[in-house]
């Protein structure tokens, strides 16, 4: 029998990094900016929030008695932000105001972005003098993954909902707050039309600049969350090289699969995150090897929304129609 | 309300063109400034004189004549994939598959070798791995192309995804051939036999690859310029319309093209296994499909540019990686330093682009 009650709540976790990763991807691509870098932003993120917490917990003797709650979720959550937003005003400094190719970017970031993670954990590591390839900041992880009351107590019901650490249930509100800001205000819709037609925006009086700085650097920032929450409560504190793996592309996926809604998002990265995990649960006996091709999954899906959704060619479904160009005021 | 009336402190304009050596002088300058930032850098992480850094990394990637060969075996490999991404690019169709293109090359050679190998004479299974790697990887790239020239579907993000398809279908393929069981890797293929490994010339095992990617270099140049097809290709790129307008029938030269394109990548996969590493593992391909798009980029996709731009990516990276190894400092430290001169030469294209007028002086400046 396939167990629901151990699948669901596993798939929940998975999930939430990538949420983070789409919502803001979502924001970013509205502008028009296809940010290749998420990948980047998210190890950024993630790591930024470990060197907050590591000083924080080194300053604090190395035990959660002596570490106030207050300062001990908001320091990493700060240092999260201010990391993902550098790599957000790179971004667009080097896309925007330069007007570089925004693939070429993108990528140059994710390099850069993966290899600062695993650059300074690896140094972290070193710091401690420990033997493990890993650094463990189990005083942090112990406020960030504090569940709701009753989750112990209230059987299948708080396993299901109320198990998860606080971050969790940001990455949801954040979503739906994004949905609604995009699709039912005004500047969401000044938003997507930037997004949509620079050239009409601009003629409209709305600042392109701005615009696409903001959204990019707030999806940035977002995004960065999703590493932030993967080490803290997911990883239990433990930052390990490379560990993030590919979830950055996966929530890129995910953008297109939600096809630029992030309130879908908030299902389609639980589906997401039950189908990364899909093999764990599936008996597959002896043979290991099957369990790769489940791991295939996610990707055949997206491509297969991909293409569903470029052959239904309906309108409100298509990417934003100056994604990945820059905007030069005076080549029309 | 603003009322201003005087012009902008600057403004900016596109330039008509700029000669060649002016826009190379550019680039060297930004590669320059990167060095110092990367120098002052390294500096504060290790606390030695930026000029040892230096050496270290010129040491690191031409230290002794085995590092030169493997220097230029990098090359001939960046090369071979920017050469393979570089019509699809001129195209404006953004390849971001070269990774899996390459993947699905290794893993058709590889297949070859442990399906036939022993089974068929030398040459004939060295011909039969090269059709079946250069024929995964033209699929590979063609599928996507197929559906962006039918439906226009993104292909930037539909060959990205592709690559995690290829990453999986090698990694099921590595579980079912491991040896020995449980281990987790493939090993060297055919140790004994040398079945379908490539011939070694003149005594460098680096040789053939260097050797091929050479003709390939000068084959695309001309194959871009001068023929009829890299016409087609240079104007669906510039403008698909302009493109109808004329005849060009657009979906088949975007397929064509793909073709090629992946094959590229199918060959710098079937090098890869046959010819240097005989093994296949999920990482061969190394990222090279990602870097490449930007050595190509680098070049603005001509595929003399490339020549050189391939070197500076794979010459850094080989001598941040010795930096890495001497100051005993994270590998993934020269990722830092790769990205850091990335973002200077991405940044540095602007000033060939565009020319800044600065309100009061009238001078203009690069």
């Amino acid at each position: 029998m396939f167990d629901f009650i151990s699948f669901i709540p596993r798939a929940i976790v998975q999930s939430v990094p990538l949420l983070y990763g789409s919502t803001g991807e979502t924001i970013t691509e509205k502008a028009g900016n296809l940010n290749l870098g998420i990948p980047g932003v998210m190890y950024v993120g993630g790591i930024s929030g470990v060197i907050g917490a590591f000083f924080y917990e080194n300053a604090c003797g190395n035990s959660a008695a002596n570490m106030n709650a207050v300062l001990a979720i908001g320091i990493p959550l700060l240092s999260c932000l201010l990391g993902s937003l550098l790599m957000g005003l790179l971004y667009c400094f080097l896309t925007v105001t330069l007007r570089a190719n925004q693939n070429v970017t993108g990528l140059a970031m994710t390099t850069f972005g993966v290899g600062f993670g695993n650059f300074f954990g690896g140094s972290l590591i070193k710091l401690t003098g420990s033997e493990v390839p890993s650094i463990a900041l189990s005083a942090t992880h112990s406020f960030y993954s504090k569940s709701l009351p009753f989750a112990s107590s209230t059987g299948a019901f708080g396993k299901l909902f109320l198990s998860y650490g606080f971050l969790a249930y940001a990455a949801i509100i954040i979503a739906f707050v994004s949905a609604h800001f995009l699709r039912k205000t005004r500047t969401g819709l000044n938003l997507r039309a930037v997004g949509e037609s620079p050239a009409t925006a601009d003629a409209a009086g709305i600042s392109i600049t701005k615009y696409k700085y903001i959204a990019t650097c707030i999806g940035c920032m977002i995004a960065g969350l999703g590493g932030l929450y993967y080490v803290m409560d997911y990883a239990s504190g433990v930052w390990s090289n490379d560990g993030f793996g590919d979830r950055g592309w996966l929530a890129i996926a995910l953008v297109i699969f939600t096809i630029w809604r992030p309130n879908w998002s908030v299902f389609a990265s639980i589906l997401f995150g039950g189908l990364y995990i899909l093999y764990l649960f599936i008996p597959t006996g002896m043979n290991l090897s099957i369990k790769e091709i489940y791991k295939m999954l996610p990707y055949l899906v997206t491509i297969v929304v991909l293409i569903l959704t470029s052959m239904r060619n309906k309108r409100e479904n298509q990417p934003p129609a100056s994604l990945g160009q820059a905007y030069f005021r005076e080549e029309r | 309300m603003n009322n201003r009336t005087e012009s902008p402190l600057i403004h900016i304009t596109k330039r008509k063109a700029m000669a060649w050596y002016k826009a190379w002088g550019i680039r060297l300058i930004a590669v320059l400034i990167a060095l110092v930032v990367c120098g002052i850098i390294t500096t504060l992480m290790t606390g030695d004189n930026p000029i040892a850094v230096y050496a270290t990394m010129w040491k690191g990637a031409m230290g002794t004549q085995r590092r030169i060969w493997a220097l230029c075996q990098g090359i001939a490999m960046m090369l071979c994939v920017s050469l393979a991404l570089t019509p699809a690019f001129r195209m404006r169709y953004w390849n971001l598959g070269g990774e899996g293109q390459i993947l699905i090359g290794c893993l058709a050679t590889t297949a070859c070798m442990i399906l036939l190998g022993g089974k068929l004479p030398n040459p004939l299974l060295i011909a039969l791995m090269s059709v079946c790697a250069i024929a995964a990887g033209a699929v590979w790239a063609v599928i996507p192309a197929f559906f962006k020239a039918k439906w226009n579907t993104n292909e930037t993000l539909f060959t990205l995804m592709m690559n995690y398809v290829a990453t999986q279908l090698v990694a099921y393929f590595i579980i079912i051939w491991e040896v020995p069981k449980g281990s987790g890797n493939i090993g060297i293929i055919n140790q004994q036999t040398e079945a379908g490994w490539f011939p070694v010339i003149g005594g460098q095992r680096y040789m053939l690859n260097i050797i091929i990617v050479s003709i390939l270099t000068i084959v695309m140049f001309v194959y871009l310029r001068y023929s009829k097809h890299g016409y087609e290709i240079s104007v669906v790129g510039e403008s698909e319309n302009t493109a109808r307008y004329i005849g060009i029938n657009v979906p088949k030269v975007i397929i064509r093209t793909l073709l090629l394109s992946g094959a590229i990548c199918g060959l710098t996969g079937l090098l890869l296994v046959g010819a240097t590493d005989h093994t296949l593992t999920t990482s061969l391909a190394g990222g090279r499909g990602f870097t490449a798009v930007m050595v190509a980029w680098l070049a603005k996709f001509n595929p003399l540019g490339m020549v050189l731009s391939s070197f500076l990516i794979v010459f850094l990276q080989k001598g941040a990686s010795e930096i890495s190894t001497i100051f005993s400092l994270n590998q993934s430290f020269g990722d830092i330093l790769t990205g850091i001169i990335l973002f200077f030469i991405i940044g540095s294209e602007f000033f060939i682009t565009y020319q800044l007028h600065f309100r009061h002086s009238g001078k203009k400046e690069a």
